[in-house]
């Protein structure tokens, strides 16, 4: 599941010495922001370093091990960043790492340094391996980072919108990036929101639980306090009466110039590009095709760009798409995301390690119970406990069902997009509606169960509620996956809309992070129950659907054939789980404030939409120091713009739909 | 493969059969209906059933499940005419959005702590609904509540009444068992055997006071706090509890 977390090993001192000049020569710039900070979260104090697994001691190997030094915990560190580009082409083409499932960055206040982890994967299965580099804060805690980081698209195109994402939220500067903005907040955003010196509005404490509630707690509205006050940050200078700025801008001209990042002028816009004319002004000069004679017999269209959304049904949420037209034909498209935004990573920080489990409910609220299994199994591996047997089934179920549901879902608004307007989604959320009742009655909730517990569950299912698990898996369920299928497979309108559209080969499909349903229809049979498989999955008998054509109609096949899988381990669930004893659902003493040692961990599980993991970096508190969700909904969207270049505009909704993606997860 | 337009006609078939077997459910529904009293739907509808069913809420509501949980409120001991929460602030503590304030009573005297809430708060805005507070109270004090149909007019302080006091959030434990019939029988019998035990522990220590030969006004006057034990909301556990959690809030 997760890479080991601590290490017992004692770091040799000369390894140690060697690692720490890395980290030295910034701490002048980082001391003051350090010591304005009140005390609470520290790196460890002289961590144990990780010992390196045989794909990282060959690496080291083969750079010399002056470049490659064992990080803190897990993985190596890139101590020369010029290399980074030799390091990750050798991880990929020499030690088959082809997918990198994550990328973030942490924020070493004390130390001075950002750092910024990789993970790449085999997508042939195995744990990922883990990869840092550091670079200083600066001095300026507004501007981004003076040194640059080589950007990873040209060797892994997943990592577009999550070095986007880290550049937006921690200032690290890529170099070599093609589309370098800010992706979640907008454009003119003041400051990095998840480095450790960032406070936000209405800003209490670095942690919870909050001094105010208890013993003298007396309520106060937080609307009610002045906006204006010292409890929002703003630019020197900032003057709010005469604000006026378009945070589209860069994004308009970047569709239009072609030129990423191009120097933005005083009245706004790019100073490269074209000052737009006529109806709309978004019509480029130079984008004009102005025809030769041999095309003249041709229809002559205009590129026009067109914004679907955010409130727009086709994009199942807030997600904003911009797509550059020639008459309907798709031949740019960017997103604009963010609209969702919440800094779930910074509340997670905030968070005690319990608090965050109800909040994970709120990633992919359409998959909750999912989430929340990712989520604990990696504080549980950080931990080191276990979960009972009852619960360990218990889980699987839940998780299961949960799959099914959110599949059910996936495809009934698929067919919306297609134009076969709410009656298959209606049937398939009336089956929907059924598992729900069976959560809620169980868990309390429908959507935001907050069911798992580290070593366990909340509850227990009662003798009623197994039989109403059973009568779902054994008799309802299957009996109405046929009857979608009846409905929906031999279609031939369906057929028509979705074969061959959105195709992304398998190879493309790897390179951009792809997981889930949409990398198994490209014929990559990665999942990680199987790939990496974590709680009880290695017992149950089933198979990874997959199939061939990459395009929407074999996601949505996977999709179907996934649901019958996820049928046979819940059946098989149910039947192994009377030999559990009733009732014994929680390991050890349930308790409320836990503390996790020190140490890091990637944990990941495969939810409905792809591999959700969580990158958890602990001191030893309360609280995580870092909390990062891997989201598949974001990474996946990567891949959008390759898949529907070249198709019609009808289409763009289509292939949306079937990569199923939920702005809970998305924006984050 | 097959003639074209097959797989349509597939289709078609299986919303024709939608459409007569909802009607089909409605009739038995409404001949079920005839008698005087209206028949409540227990559940959504059976997974026998082939049509599509609708609960017409708000005239029809399904039961809510016992576990069913919403804002919580604050449960009232009838018998002992006290609040049961002591105050202890764990439910402060668990809470993720950190929507519950409580106001801890002192003595006016001694200025020590008493058991009991003076003020207690939830903003209904901000929590979750997540249950935390009532699964972690050692006390059994709060719980979490089956009525989901909160809303207010705006009137003059349309916050206000979002923001639940003590008054607000207190109900009988008399309302907590009528909705929580299993928890409840289950809390009477984790509280009997608690006392159980309790009882036989001062008893066995009694005999040991009354085995020493010297000990005869001593054990005479140990079993005297053992059923005095019981009656304050528990100050046995509750001060360990706060100790506890004076260490956990300190972090």
């Amino acid at each position: 599941m997760a890479e080991e977390t601590t290490n017992p090993t004692p770091a040799e001192p000369a390894t140690a010495a060697k690692a720490a000049p890395a980290a030295k020569p910034t701490s002048p710039a980082a001391a003051k922001p350090a010591a304005a900070k009140p005390a609470g979260h520290a790196a460890p104090k002289g961590p144990p370093l990780a010992t390196l697994t045989p794909e990282l001691a060959q690496l080291q190997q083969h750079f010399g091990e002056s470049i490659i030094t064992p990080a803190p915990y897990v993985g190596v560190l890139v101590n020369d960043l010029s290399k980074l580009r030799d390091v990750m082409t050798y991880v990929r083409d020499q030690l088959g790492f082809d997918m990198l499932a994550n990328v973030t960055a942490v924020d070493y206040i004390k130390e001075g340094y950002l750092q910024v982890v990789y993970h790449p994967q085999r997508s042939k299965g195995g744990q990922p391996i883990t990869i840092k580099v550091r670079v200083p804060r600066g001095s300026d805690p507004v501007a981004p980072t003076e040194v640059a980081v080589p950007s990873l698209t040209p060797i892994y195109a997943g990592a577009e919108f999550q070095e986007r994402e880290i550049y937006d939220m921690y200032g690290v500067r890529f170099e070599g990036h093609p589309d370098l903005r800010r992706i979640l907040t907008w454009e003119g955003f003041y400051g990095w929101p998840l480095r450790k010196d960032w406070h936000e509005p209405y800003y209490e404490g670095d942690t919870k639980p909050f001094d105010s509630r208890w013993p003298g707690g007396h309520h106060e509205l937080a609307e009610e306090r002045v906006p204006w006050g010292d409890n929002v940050n703003y630019p020197p200078g900032f003057d709010p009466l005469n604000f006026n700025s378009d945070p589209d801008a860069g994004l308009y001209d970047s569709m239009l110039s072609g030129v990423p990042n191009a120097p933005i002028g005083p009245n706004g816009h790019a100073q490269q590009a074209p000052q737009p004319q006529g109806v709309g002004a978004a019509v480029s000069v130079y984008d004009r095709n102005y025809n030769t004679l041999a095309d003249e017999e041709e229809l002559q269209t205009d590129q026009i760009i067109v914004n679907m959304g955010p409130q727009h049904p086709s994009t199942h949420g807030v997600l904003r798409m911009v797509v550059k037209l020639d008459g309907e034909t798709v031949t740019d498209l960017k997103l604009a995301l963010g609209y969702l935004h919440r800094n779930h990573e910074k509340i997670g920080e905030r968070n005690t390690w319990l608090h965050n489990i109800p909040y994970t409910d709120r990633l992919d609220y359409i998959c909750g119970l999912a989430n929340e299994l990712g989520y604990v199994i990696t504080v549980e591996k950080m931990m080191g406990i276990k979960p009972t047997e009852r619960a360990e089934y218990l889980r699987v179920i839940m998780a299961e069902l949960t799959r099914i549901e959110s599949h059910f879902w996936a495809i009934g608004f698929l067919l919306n997009d297609l134009g076969a307007f709410y009656t298959p989604a209606l049937y398939f959320i009336t089956e929907r509606d059924l598992i729900l009742d069976l959560f809620e009655s169980v868990t309390g909730s429908r959507l935001m169960c907050n069911y798992m517990r580290f070593g366990g569950v909340s509850r227990d299912f009662t003798e009623d509620q197994l039989a109403h698990a059973r009568e779902l898996a054994f008799d309802r369920i299957p009996r109405k996956i046929d009857e979608l299928e009846q409905l929906l497979t031999e279609n031939e309108i369906i057929k028509a809309r979705t074969i061959g559209v959105g195709y992304l080969p398998a190879e493309r499909s790897i390179n951009y992070s792809l997981t889930g349903p949409c990398l198994r229809a490209a014929g990559v049979p990665y999942d990680i129950r199987r790939a990496d498989p974590y709680s009880i999955y290695d017992r149950f008998d089933f198979e990874i659907p997959v199939f061939y054509g990459a395009d929407v109609y074999d996601r949505y096949r996977v999709r179907v054939a996934e649901m019958r899988q996820s049928l046979r381990i819940v059946q098989q669930a149910l039947n192994q789980i009377d030999q559990t004893k009733p009732g014994d659902i929680q390991a050890g003493k349930k308790a409320y404030n836990h503390r996790v040692p020190a140490g890091e961990a990637y944990g990941r599980v495969e939810t409905p939409k792809g591999e959700l993991g969580f990158y958890l970096v602990s001191d030893g508190g309360q609280n995580p120091y870092r909390y990062h969700v891997r989201s598949s909904s974001f990474i996946n969207l990567n891949a959008l713009k390759e898949m529907t270049v070249g198709h019609k505009v009808a289409d763009a909704v289509v292939i949306l739909g079937s990569l199923d993606i939920v702005l809970g997860e998305v924006d984050r | 493969m097959g003639l074209m337009g097959t797989g349509i006609l597939k289709g078609l078939g299986v919303t024709l059969r939608h459409f007569i077997d909802t009607y089909a459910e409605d009739l038995k529904y409404i001949l079920n209906k005839s008698g005087v009293q209206q028949p409540r739907p227990l559940r959504r509808q059976s997974p026998k059933n082939r049509g599509l069913v609708t609960v017409e809420y708000p005239r029809e509501r399904l039961p809510l499940p016992e576990n069913f949980r919403y804002v919580p409120f604050l449960v009232y001991d009838t018998e002992k005419q006290d609040d049961k929460c002591t105050s202890c602030g764990i439910c402060a503590k668990v809470c993720p959005p950190q929507c519950i304030w409580i106001v801890r009573t002192e003595d006016p005297i001694t200025k020590r702590p008493v058991p009991q809430p003076k003020e207690f708060y939830i903003d209904t805005t901000i929590c979750m609904n997540c249950g935390y507070c009532a699964e972690f109270c050692p006390f059994d004090a709060i719980k979490m509540d089956h009525d989901y149909e909160l809303s207010y007019y705006p009137t003059q302080e349309p916050h206000a009444r979002l923001v639940h006091d003590k008054s607000r959030l207190t109900k009988p434990d008399t309302y907590h068992a009528s909705i929580h019939p299993t928890d409840w029988h289950r809390e009477l019998a984790d509280r009997a055997a608690e006392e159980a035990k309790k009882k036989a522990a001062a008893e066995a220590k009694a005999k040991a006071e009354a085995a020493k030969p010297a000990g005869g006004a001593a054990a005479a006057a140990k079993p005297a706090p053992a059923p005095g034990a019981a009656q304050p909301s528990a100050p046995g556990p509750e001060k360990p509890a706060q100790a506890d959690a004076d260490k956990g809030s300190r972090e």
